[in-house]
């Protein structure tokens, strides 16, 4: 096995807590919160209005422009207001949604078709109708990621299983319960992408999910190269350009993206998304998260309508055990905390983490005492320690030659300090800051 | 329905969201507790007086801290440790039968001079002990020179170093008065003036006895320094916890050891490799590469780094054993390169992933 990237950590995994737990329905929330911008790019525009009814999967707000998504109503109901609201990462328009009536597609047989008889052009534009994002977590339209620009040659499909993020599992049981979809929207990518090859790159902590996908891969007689590959389990593995050096030797070139050396990488989630949306034209309006941390009465993963709130999650996990000290939506390790359980889950959220006190990082930070740990850590090879110093000291004069861009904001500085230094917190403004000056 | 009360008292934060479990604090205790094995070696062969020395030196080192921080009405840190480390690496950097003042002036320079003027734990430029030990060197020549336990005889463990080259009774006591570097250094003169040559010398340092000795720490020194065998084990310790690397320590060790193999293999040595195994075990090679030469603070931070700044301080404790003024070259050594520091650091930027 290829030993992989320099630096990372091995935080406690903490993925028992919510492992090996099936997948579970959660209810249809009554009302649905649903923000105009869950992905990145521009928002879209809406195309209901106040009192209009919209069925299940109805197209209510447009792309607005190239890199940006469609959005669709995750229930059947009525558009009562369009107003502002709190998400996870800001306060922008949303379409709040009453459910009433009933369910059109999750009721009846479903329709499939046969993708391997539709052009790449229409697999295209269907994932791209459907408003596909990454649902790792960034929430990059798919669609654009899977048309790079005519002089870019891509060869492989490198396919995120990796999931290094600790607690999260839902990738993980994603791959244990739908291996068969999951190398089908493969092939399927392969096809629009036009490559031969592809590696699904996984960490070695996912045993099931390694074994249920080779041992498909095994039983499928496929034409394609597809190849299922365990890797180190080490955090930030699934980071894009760690996973694309360990699966295949290459650096991504400095403020540069995968298809500059040949590959696209596409998450699990997404593949699978991708595949429904083409086979059973079905738009992105549900979701498979993880809902973990000590502070949850039922953990596990469940799929959930886009634009539930979290307070009706809690409500349907069980409730919560006490006070959590920190809810945060996504991985403890890049995920944001969030301020109140009015937030909507969206597109890119992959998990729900209520922690406690005693699981949460607290306290003062103290001077650096220069230990090496995050220079050892930095899985790009940085010297954060530097950064932080030069930032808490407002030598910003100091903080271009430390190249803060190249910074993935994988917190792995931040994780190893002693001196519980903010260090990825410091580099976000020194980034804001080498912007700026850029502008 | 939850309550909205219940979310009222979250935390708010950039990622990530979680942390290692080591702490300063715990690092600073942990390395404490990897010197003690070595100390308490110290203790047991060279009695009472060197645990006053390193008591003194502990208790004078928080004092001095807790004074000048309360003084300056900063925040009190003793807790975290780290002026107990550099009060313990005072103690044990001298000879054993010391005054106990010049242990407590020294760590009093130690702390204040060389780490609180700068700017406490994580400012210094220089190892607080190591300053402090260069400063009781200046100062007191005589007391940190002087005074050594002779290893020769019977002493507590294993007997004591054999004769083992036939050397005269009488050059053999002379010899043994101090330690076994500055047997290496002076013996020479001393064994000319007998019309013994250095031949025969080489033959009872460099023998299976004195190796043994060493490694076990029969023999003079200062009061940490002697036992290679529970250095090694703190040191081992330390690196097994991960609170330091093997970067300084392997590349420090192994630089001492090819120069010595190469300079006794030049000089026409028979085995060279006694040799080697005598200029790693002797002096305060041990003390200083893993628990001194391996202060954060004070070196490198990338792995890089680390090793140039190793071998430097193998290269230059070998010049000064060889060549210098000094028996011992390990404490000048490393603060010549804690000085280097900042330039090494600078020179030693990881090359960024995805730059060419």
């Amino acid at each position: 096995m290829f030993s992989g990237f320099k630096g990372g950590i091995h935080p406690p995994e903490n993925k028992h807590v919510a492992e090996d737990k099936a997948f579970t329905n959660l209810p249809v929330p009554q009302m649905c919160y649903i923000p105009l911008s869950q992905h990145l790019g521009a928002p879209a525009k809406p195309v209901v209005e106040v009192g209009q009814t919209v069925t299940e999967g109805q197209l209510i707000a447009e792309a607005g422009g190239f890199v940006s998504a469609n959005v669709h109503s995750p229930v059947p109901g009525k558009v009562v207001e369009i107003k502002e609201i709190n998400t996870v990462n800001n306060r922008q328009m949303a379409v709040v949604i009453e459910a009433e009536g009933a369910f059109s597609s999750s009721a009846q047989p479903r329709q499939t078709d046969d993708w391997e008889k539709l052009a790449p052009e229409e697999i295209l534009r269907r994932i791209r109708e459907a408003g596909i994002v990454g649902l790792g977590g960034a929430a990059f339209p798919a669609a654009v990621k899977l048309s790079p620009p005519k002089d870019k040659k891509i060869d492989i499909l490198i396919v995120n299983g990796s999931e290094c993020e600790p607690y999260l599992t839902v990738d993980d049981m994603l791959m244990q319960t739908f291996p068969k979809e999951i190398i089908d929207g493969t092939r399927m990518l392969m096809k629009v992408l036009g490559v031969t090859r592809a590696i699904i790159g996984i960490e070695n902590n996912k045993k099931k999910a390694v074994q249920a996908l080779k041992k498909t891969l095994a039983s499928m007689s496929i034409k394609e190269d597809i190849a299922v590959k365990a890797l180190r389990t080490k955090y930030p593995q699934g980071a894009e350009k760690q996973l694309i050096y360990s699966l295949t030797g290459k650096q991504v070139p400095s403020g540069g993206l995968p298809m500059e050396v040949g590959v696209v990488v596409q998450n699990v989630g997404t593949i699978f998304a991708a595949r429904e949306a083409v086979v059973f034209s079905k738009p992105l309006f549900e979701r498979y998260i993880t809902v973990s941390g000590k502070m949850i009465n039922k953990p596990g993963n469940y799929k959930v309508r886009l634009g539930t709130r979290i307070s009706d999650i809690v409500e349907e996990c069980g409730g919560l055990k006490g006070e959590p000290a920190k809810i945060v939506i996504g991985g403890p390790m890049c995920g944001l905390s969030i301020h109140s359980l009015d937030i909507p889950v969206v597109k890119g959220t992959s998990g729900i983490l209520f922690l406690s006190k005693d699981e949460v990082k607290t306290g003062d930070f103290s001077q650096c005492i220069r230990c090496g740990r995050c220079v050892a850590a930095c899985p790009i090879n940085l010297v954060p320690c530097d950064l932080g110093n030069a930032v808490e000291k407002n030598r910003y004069d100091l903080v271009e030659e430390l190249r803060p861009l190249d910074c993935i904001m994988c917190g792995s500085c931040s994780y190893s300090c002693p001196s519980n230094r903010p260090l990825s917190h410091f580099i976000k403004l020194a980034q804001a800051w080498v912007r700026k000056q850029k502008k | 329905m939850t309550d909205i009360k219940e979310t009222q008292g979250l935390i708010l934060s950039n990622a990530p969201h979680i942390k290692t479990g080591d702490s300063v604090q715990k690092i600073m205790w942990l390395v404490v507790a990897s010197l003690v094995p070595a100390a308490a070696f110290g203790v047991y062969t060279f009695g009472l007086h060197a645990l006053v020395l390193i008591a003194a030196s502990i208790i004078s080192a928080v004092a001095a801290e807790a004074l000048y921080q309360a003084l300056l009405k900063k925040k009190i840190s003793v807790i975290d440790g780290s002026a107990v480390i550099t009060g313990l690496l005072i103690g044990m950097n001298v000879p054993p039968t010391a005054p106990a003042w010049m242990v407590v002036i020294g760590s009093f320079f130690g702390i204040i001079i060389v780490k609180q003027v700068f700017g406490g734990l994580g400012f210094n430029i220089f190892n607080p002990a190591l300053g402090a030990r260069a400063f009781m060197m200046a100062s007191w020549p005589v007391y940190m020179t002087t005074g050594w336990v002779p290893f020769s005889g019977s002493n507590v463990l294993a007997g004591g170093v054999q004769n083992a080259a036939g050397l005269p009774q009488q050059a053999f006591d002379a010899i043994t008065q101090a330690t076994p570097l500055g047997a290496l250094k002076e013996g020479p003169k001393i064994l000319q003036e007998m019309n013994i040559g250095i031949g025969q010398l080489h033959d009872f340092l460099f023998s299976s006895s004195m190796i043994k000795s060493l490694f076990i720490g029969n023999i003079g020194g200062v009061i940490g320094e002697t036992s290679a065998l529970f250095l090694l084990i703190g040191g081992i310790f330390l690196l097994a916890r991960r609170i330091i690397t093997w970067h300084i320590p392997v590349s420090f060790i192994g630089t001492v050891g090819i120069l010595a193999f190469a300079y006794y293999s030049a000089a026409g040595l028979s085995c060279p490799w006694m040799a080697v195994l005598f200029h790693l075990l002797s002096g305060g090679l041990m003390l200083g590469a893993f628990f001194m030469a391996t202060d954060m603070v004070t070196s490198p931070v990338s792995a890089a780094g680390m090793v140039i700044f190793g071998v430097g301080c193998g290269a230059i404790t070998f010049i000064i054993r060889i060549w210098g003024g000094y028996p011992e070259g390990v404490s000048y050594s490393i603060l010549l390169m804690n000085a280097a520091t900042p330039l090494i650091d600078r020179f030693t930027k990881p090359r960024v992933f995805g730059v060419k």
